[in-house]
């Protein structure tokens, strides 16, 4: 959207620069790597590297007498002792296992650790590692989740018996009727592959007993420093009122650090117990095996309509890779796109069962998107399908099954009720920003002239559930959190402005967009305000951020709180203008007297007032401040219309994306430009799953991607430049009117991006290409057809 | 990850450079940019007790013009065989393939001689020097010796250098007029290595195809010469046609891998459709 500067006077809307960029431009930035401290003790972990093994004997004695070595410990150190948790128990009899902060008799994925070393330099604790001696028996490693649910198979946990975690099902109307009736049924199996977060910083700690009495402050590249805080008190034993979490400077996290990790545990702990601070800065190689994966599920699909495309009904059975243990939200990782399989799409059925699948891989978790980009993959690659199937353009059979605009609010068969969106208008402009119609004919042209290089048009027409969640709902889920955020606002006698948030940006610009909403609920200027975060000492209450839900959650709170500050002020005001408060009018940071606007006062005016406290209403207390803690009606729905022009070379299998249009609809924009800023990184993370990145294992459990050389990230040159718009349809659940738009992209991509390279390549027998859509993948697709029958 | 602890000498003089290779024993690495040695410092692959650095040795910094051919200093970049004219010039396909190596980052810092002296299969560059018939010169203590390519790369990561000699330079012949370059990079990120390349020099007169270079990019454990598709492309019409059918016998003879992004099946597959694309591009057709 073409915003205009002067066209609004409200901070709201402005594409401000953000006020954060300075700093990290020119690298005044404090990293958790950044942070030294007199004492340190450098914590280095033996991993494994074999994926499913007995640890028969660990010789740690070489590594003790090492130079620079303090201690070295193993599991027998810690016993019982949990590195991890889950606090998402999704069925009653979901099998929980122990996750052990360190191995004592068996090891379950190629980097489990089983030995920890503590040295005075980082590199002697490195050296350590490879004097420590560990005989292992290696175990048959489980890697298929298919062979895994077998009778016999290996089992990755003895004790549980089975390497079924959960099985969940959500049966929503009468799919076997729905299917009855139906003319077409389309079944389709989709690989949605294992992804690496990969965020530009590895994790990082630091941990030490500092502030007041027996506090132990620790410094850690996290998303949740407040329910860290709890999850550390819990499993470590150390009350949570002496524990102090700083998130500082994040570099970046997209759900990766959405974790309690063992690295951040062991860390309190020996801070703790050795009274020295402990640091421990992870390598890439380390972060690619031990910092938790995202998707990796198998989709059977299934779709039922009629001959003229109306949808009756869906099926959906999941395979979830767990990996080896669960983590903070692993299980219901999967389940958070249950509720979204009819995509943007009226039907009658939806039955939904989702099989949890322990094996010998790193565990997996939330990852951008979370479950939405699984269920919007799937919705939207079926729909493409499906057309095929009944020989219609794919975008008439999406028109023909979307909710129209004037029918929200929209309950789905799902039971979620979207509030607000035009699937029409986005659709639209899309279509125009496109060209769709000429590049519909250059395919045409291509297929008749047999070019080598042909052309295919992907479409995505999306809807996702962000905001988590109303603190109930979650409860219904099993989730043993809330879904609230905090905000307080603080003028201060001087004037300036503290904002205090419980979301813990990591990039997404925070300091920027909350000081746009307080400038305008609350009259200050916008540079006056300074925005607090990220440290559970300046910031005592919050849920952090993950989920698109900063905005979307956090941004009703700083509006709750802005009006309660303005109210409290509009009183001290009125004593001190000696009219009612009902008299006062208050505009840009004014009171002033109804009427006659020369008896009026600013705002900070009234903030020193209230500090000195000289002259107050009787109820009021001193200090100008407003606090709330607001929970959210619903969730959030932003939605969109994207669209691709993927180029297959028939020859070499090779994709390249040409064109891509994204128009979004995340309601209000506090900061287009800010919005502008996650669309982009969103459709190249989307992207990239479908083109470039794949975590892939040998049948040994070795991660054979364990590098970038062959974890393929890619970097701008690898992308268009993104064509992106707005249309703008105000949510009616949030004060504001805003949706969360910070994994819109990366959820909308990956089906516009495969449906693309398919339709490229439809007319020569494919229906479907392997994620990613690799040379070799697209390759393997085109001779596989050509050597009789699709995939 | 983080290195092992070693020693680090810099060297101002090739000879200083080989002493330092002598006196350090058989756990000694050269380094200049560091582009590859670096990386497998880092994830404890190699754990030299002395690291040589000759990237400030002027003698190996520096391209000389030796008439019929171009002596190339071994610590010269890669960003300066894009942009030095004589290179352009003389060298066409030595530019344009030291052009799509990695990032700029890389090609600030990583040399030609480096790549050539790693000889990592999947390199860009080695490519060249084998498909044009290039020499290497060694130093070592018994003095200076010079090896042709077909004989400096021995396997996986291996060539003619010994352990206590240092790669000078590489004499690159020039073509001269007539000769058509391309280098085919077929690679799945920007900055990602060839999955296969195909380095092609062609001479075309009258439509014919009077001479023709080939060599293949990670179809085996060295650079391969593409012998058998410069034969049959020599003395042939310059159309599509027969270059696609000499092109047929591309991946004849080569042994590549299979990993992560390619099985060896496809592999010879790429280098068979991008040997007749590079010499089509390099015959301007």
């Amino acid at each position: 959207m073409t915003s205009t500067v002067e066209a609004s006077p409200a901070d709201i809307g402005q594409p401000r620069r953000r006020k954060e960029d300075a700093r990290l431009l020119m690298g005044e930035t404090e990293w958790t790597d950044n942070i030294q401290l007199p004492g340190t003790l450098h914590m280095a972990f033996l991993r494994s590297s074999i994926a499913h093994a007995k640890i028969l004997r660990i010789d740690t004695s070489a590594a003790k007498l090492a130079e620079g070595v303090v201690h070295v410990y193993t599991g027998a150190d810690f016993p019982g002792q949990a590195g991890s948790t889950c606090v998402w128990p999704v069925t009653a009899d979901i099998v929980m296992t122990h996750y052990p902060a360190i191995c004592t008799d068996e090891v379950r994925y190629g980097g489990d650790v089983v030995a920890v070393v503590l040295a005075t330099e980082r590199y002697l604790a490195a050296d350590a590692l490879d004097l420590i001696d560990v005989d292992y028996e290696t175990l048959p490693a489980v890697v298929d989740m298919e062979e895994a649910l077998k009778e016999g198979s290996p089992l990755v946990h003895e004790s549980a018996g089975t390497n079924r975690c959960y099985t969940h099902k959500m049966p929503c109307g009468d799919y076997e009727a729905a299917k009855a009736k139906a003319d077409v049924v389309v079944s389709r199996r989709f690989i949605n592959q294992r992804l690496i977060p990969s965020p530009m910083e590895p994790r990082a700690v630091v941990a030490a007993p500092q502030g007041m009495a027996d506090e132990i402050t620790l410094w850690t590249s996290t998303q949740i420093p407040h329910i860290l805080r709890v999850l550390l008190a819990l499993l470590t034993g150390i009350p949570e009122n002496q524990i102090r979490v700083v998130a500082p400077d994040v570099g970046g996290g997209f759900g990766g650090k959405l974790q309690i990790s063992r690295e951040e545990v062991l860390a309190v702990i020996l801070a703790k117990r050795l009274g020295r601070p402990i640091k421990w800065s992870e390598t890439r190689s380390e972060n690619m095996v031990a910092m938790h994966h995202g998707r990796d599920q198998i989709q059977d699909i299934e779709i039922a309509a009629t001959k003229d495309g109306k949808l009756l009904g869906m099926k959906v059975d999941l395979l979830a890779d767990m990996g080896a243990y669960l983590q903070i939200i692993t299980p219901g990782t999967p389940l958070l796109g249950m509720f979204m399989y009819s995509g943007i799409y009226k039907m009658d059925a939806l039955d939904f069962t989702c099989t949890g699948v322990y094996t010998n891989k790193t565990t997996t978790d939330a990852y951008r998107g979370a479950g939405r980009p699984e269920s919007t993959f799937a919705i939207e690659r079926i729909m493409d399908e499906l057309a095929a199937e009944l020989g219609m353009e794919p975008m008439e059979l999406r028109k023909l099954n979307w909710v129209n605009h004037e029918d929200f609010p929209y309950t789905n068969v799902a039971g979620l009720t979207y509030d607000t969106g035009n699937y029409e208008a986005a659709t639209e402009r899309a279509l125009e920003l496109f060209g769709y119609d000429e590049l519909r004919a250059e395919q045409a042209a291509r297929r008749a002239s047999g070019d080598t290089v042909q052309l295919g048009i992907g479409i995505s027409t999306f809807t996702e559930m962000c905001g988590l969640a109303p603190s109930r709902t979650l409860g219904a889920l099993n989730y043993v959190a809330g879904g609230w955020e905090h905000c307080t606002l603080r003028v201060l006698p001087t004037g300036k402005v503290e904002l205090i948030t419980g979301t813990s940006p990591h990039g997404q610009g925070h300091a920027t967009a909350w000081s746009q909403i307080a400038a305008d609920v609350i009259g200050v200027p916008f540079e006056d305000i300074e925005v607090i975060y990220g440290d559970t000492g300046r910031s005592p209450y919050g849920m952090d951020t993950y989920g698109s839900r900063s905005l979307a959650v956090g941004g009703q709170a700083i509006k709750v709180a802005g009006e309660r500050l303005v109210e409290k002020a509009r009183i001290i005001a009125a004593h001190q203008l000696e009219v009612s408060p009902d008299d006062i009018e208050f505009n840009k940071g004014v009171y002033s007297v109804k009427g006659d606007p020369e008896k009026s006062n600013t705002i900070q005016g009234i903030a020193f007032a209230a500090f000195t406290a000289h002259n107050l209403p009787p109820d009021v207390e001193p200090m100008l401040h407003g606090e709330a803690t607001v929970d959210p009606l619903d969730f959030s729905y932003p939605h969109g219309t994207h669209l691709a022009a993927m180029e297959v070379d028939t020859e070499t299998g090779k994709v390249t994306l040409r064109k891509y249009v994204a128009v979004d609809d995340c309601g209000v924009q506090i900061n287009p430009m800010i919005v502008e800023g996650q669309v982009h990184g969103g459709l190249a993370q989307g992207i990239a799953q479908a083109m470039y990145e794949g975590a892939l294992y040998d049948n040994e459990g070795n991660l054979l991607t364990a590098s970038m050389g062959d974890y393929l990230l890619p970097s701008s040159a690898d992308l268009p430049s993104f064509i992106t718009d707005r249309t703008i349809t105000p949510s009616t659940t949030h004060p504001l009117g805003t949706k969360g738009i910070g994994e819109a992209g990366a959820i909308a991509s990956t089906p516009a991006i495969i449906n693309g390279v398919v339709d490229a390549i439809r007319h020569l027998g494919v229906n479907d290409v392997l994620m990613p859509a690799s040379p070799q993948n697209v390759w393997r697709a085109i001779q596989a057809a050509q050597n009789g029958g699709a995939a | 990850m983080i290195p092992s602890a070693f020693d680090y000498v810099r060297a101002t003089t090739v000879d200083e450079a080989v002493a330092a290779l002598v006196a350090g024993g058989d756990d000694v690495k050269v380094i200049s940019g560091g582009q590859s040695l670096i990386p497998v410092l880092r994830l404890r692959l190699s754990h030299p007790s002395l690291i040589v650095d000759v990237s400030k040795i002027d003698e190996m910094r520096t391209i000389v013009d030796e008439g019929s051919s171009l002596l190339i200093g071994a610590a010269v970049t890669t960003d300066a065989l894009i942009k030095d004219a004589r290179v352009q010039a003389d060298v066409p396909l030595l530019a344009m393939t030291a052009a799509t190596v990695a990032d700029p980052a890389i090609r600030h810092r990583g040399t030609f001689g480096g790549s050539c002296a790693h000889a990592d299969p999947a390199g860009d560059l080695p490519t060249v020097a084998q498909a044009l018939d290039a020499e290497f010169v060694i130093a070592g203590s018994g003095g200076r010796r010079t090896v042709a390519a077909r004989d400096f790369f021995v396997d996986y990561f291996t060539t003619a250098v010994g352990p206590d000699e240092v790669l000078v330079a590489v004499r690159v012949p020039k073509l001269g007029a007539g000769w058509g370059a391309n280098y085919q990079k077929f690679q799945r990120t920007a900055q990602a290595w060839a999955i296969v390349g195909v380095a092609a020099s062609v001479k075309t007169e009258g439509g014919i195809i009077t001479g023709a270079r080939i060599a293949l990019t990670n179809m085996g454990a060295t650079p391969i010469r593409a012998s058998s598709v410069e034969t049959a492309l020599t003395g042939g019409p310059a159309t599509t046609e027969a270059i696609k059918a000499a092109s047929a016998s591309a991946a004849d003879g080569t042994r590549p891998t299979s990993d992560t992004h390619a099985q060896a099946e496809f592999r010879s597959h790429l280098a068979r459709v991008h040997t007749a694309r590079a010499v089509a591009k390099a015959a301007g057709i």
